[in-house]
């Protein structure tokens, strides 16, 4: 349990701040990427990175490094932010987002970019990716955790069912999924354009064990991905309940900032309500 | 060798590596007893994975398991693993670089007695268009047994596909096959058959009713579509002045097509494609009476040869 340990909650909130401002001037800057869910990642994405996972960013390549993949790749300027942030590669780097020639591609793309597990963009991969990286660990002798994170929009495909079913068929603790679950996708709300619920009794029906957590609460954050490390019967899903647009007033729980650029009216109030979030 | 059919020839082979190599590990999606990947499954439970029918999610778990740095071979049938998981091939193997190895059984029409449906007959053209990914398409059992170390050490994808039927032996005791590499058969100066998979031996019987007719035609054997060996397509092409091709696979974006990207560059001379139209074809009784229903015949090849001989010759003329 972290509930004592106010300074890394701090850090970790701050680096979670840092990582929405970042967002905020990449997709400003570039006029393109995806804010909405890229806030309702920033505190699990934190969490990950300033604290929970086993990585080495001077040595990015150890074999028995935890692995992450973000399979809801779209959120990709977030975890650049982490990985630049984490010292992956430089922070001025973020500014040549999308530009040709530059190592940050507009979803994350693992042979060109430091620290990216896997390339993603396309919806629906990053759980039975993680159930092979686990299947392949029980035959060696590296140990590490693998962590997924999923959106909800993720849970729609077909394919991650199937990786859902192979998870439980082989009892795969080694690896952690987490849920972004904030309920709004490009087209509107999550649960009119395609439901999900009821969700946790799917994920219990598939065999997983669930936590739910508010997916803003650093303290929830890291209490559970610490809790899913004891589990051992079975695999995990942390439901991480959210808010899109999570930060911005003007763009929590709304479609349209799935993938928007701000005006420069909307970037300066965007940036003015996100600096206010600092403490 | 050619009483078993090739996927018991890949199969065997297969197990066999696995004995030497404990990297490999093998996927299959509930079709293992028709793959033969159940030879290895039987001598080496703990790296075998029946994944049930997830095709899909199957590609993706091969993904994660070469990411740790393990060589999968994904097993289906060509149609399913081409198809159905086409997007993870293209997005978490092509595209991410994984050094998955997905083998199409049942390729072409080989599952003759299930029809269509089970035919794999757009395959390699799906293939062949994803980067990264090297395409296979050995001759005769002796040929898929040697690939499979090779499939397993190209540092890169692989897509291989094989053959359910019995097909004919080729090569002898001392073949060894290189990625990326076509071999001749025999020598020609008149016009070159070029072949891959199953129409290989086809191509060789074609070759002597062509000699029987005073046509001396050259048979290449490539069991790589890519990388293709353009500078042998090259060398045949400027050696005989007329080539024709022969796949069992539709002329749309297989293998001659490959040929004929490459004389497109390099000087066109004139081509014949054997393959299947742009048809689905139909079930048969067997493979054989199948393929020669639909154009894959010897005499197809022949006819083809003839005919391009006959494009040759007025192109001499001109």
């Amino acid at each position: 349990m972290h509930i004592h340990d106010f300074g890394l909650l701090k850090e970790i909130q701050e680096q979670a701040a840092h990582i929405r401002r970042d967002v905020l001037d990449m997709v400003y800057r570039r006029q393109a990427g995806h804010l909405g869910g890229s806030y309702s990642a920033a505190e699990i994405l934190a969490s990950l990175y300033f604290h929970h996972l086993k990585i080495d960013p001077s040595n990015p390549t150890l074999p028995d490094r935890d692995r992450f993949i973000l399979s809801k790749g779209h959120a990709a300027a977030a975890l650049y932010s982490a990985l630049a942030r984490r010292g992956f590669f430089p922070l001025e780097e973020l500014a040549t987002w999308g530009k040709l020639g530059s190592r940050l591609q507009g979803h994350p793309d693992r042979i060109k970019t430091p620290g990216v597990e896997m390339s993603s963009g396309f919806l629906g991969h990053g759980l039975s990716i993680a159930v092979g990286m686990a299947l392949a660990q029980r035959l060696c002798k590296e140990r590490f955790h693998i962590y997924v994170l999923m959106s909800d929009g993720d849970m729609q495909s077909g394919v991650a069912w199937e990786g859902a079913l192979t998870a439980s068929k082989y009892c795969i603790s080694e690896a952690t999924v987490i849920m972004d679950f904030n309920d709004v996708q490009l087209d509107g709300p999550g649960h009119e354009i395609m439901p999900l619920e009821p969700l946790r009794e799917k994920w219990r029906s598939f065999g997983f064990s669930v936590i739910e957590i508010h997916g803003h609460n650093i303290l929830q954050c890291l209490d559970a991905l610490d809790m899913a490390l004891d589990i051992h019967s079975q695999p995990t899903v942390i439901i991480a309940h959210t808010t899109k647009g999570k930060g911005v007033s003007f763009m929590e729980n709304t479609a349209k900032w799935h993938g928007a650029v701000p005006s420069e009216q909307q970037y300066i109030q965007a940036k003015s309500e996100l600096s206010g979030v600092k403490e | 060798m050619s009483d078993i059919p090739q996927r018991q020839a890949y199969g065997q082979a297969l197990a066999d590596y696995g004995d030497k190599n404990q990297d490999v590990v093998v996927l299959d999606a509930d079709v293992s007893t028709s793959t033969l990947t159940s030879y290895f499954a039987a001598r080496h439970p703990e790296r075998f994975f029946n994944l049930g029918v997830t095709e899909a999610s199957m590609v993706d778990v091969g993904v994660g398991m070469a990411l740790i740095g393990k060589t999968p071979f994904v097993n289906t049938f060509a149609a399913l693993l081409t198809l159905r998981a086409c997007e993870q091939i293209r997005t978490c193997v092509s595209y991410a670089n994984t050094r998955v190895k997905l083998i199409g059984g049942y390729s072409g029409v080989s599952d003759y007695k299930d029809g269509p449906t089970h035919f794999a007959t757009n395959d390699v053209a799906v293939m062949r268009s994803l980067p990264n990914i090297a395409v296979l398409s050995p001759a005769d059992n002796r040929e898929a047994a040697a690939l499979v170390p090779l499939v397993a050490e190209w540092d890169s994808p692989v897509y291989m596909r094989i053959s359910r039927a019995v097909v004919p032996d080729v090569f002898d005791a001392s073949y060894e096959p290189r990625i990326g590499k076509g071999v001749v058969l025999r020598d020609g100066d008149d016009v070159a058959l070029l072949a891959t998979g199953s129409m290989v031996a086809r191509c060789i019987s074609a070759s002597a009713r062509l000699a029987e007719r005073g046509i001396d035609a050259a048979v290449v054997a490539f069991s790589t579509i890519k990388p293709l060996d353009g500078d042998l397509v090259n060398a045949t092409a400027r050696k005989t002045g007329a080539l024709v091709t022969a796949e069992e696979h539709t002329v749309m974006g297989g293998f001659g097509s490959a040929v004929v990207e490459v004389l497109a560059r390099l000087g066109p001379v004139p081509v014949e494609m054997v393959g299947l139209a742009d048809t689905f074809a139909e079930t048969g009784p067997d493979p054989e009476t199948l393929m020669d229903a639909w154009g894959l015949s010897v005499e197809d090849i022949v006819r083809a040869a003839v005919m391009v001989l006959g494009r040759k010759s007025h192109r001499s003329n001109r």
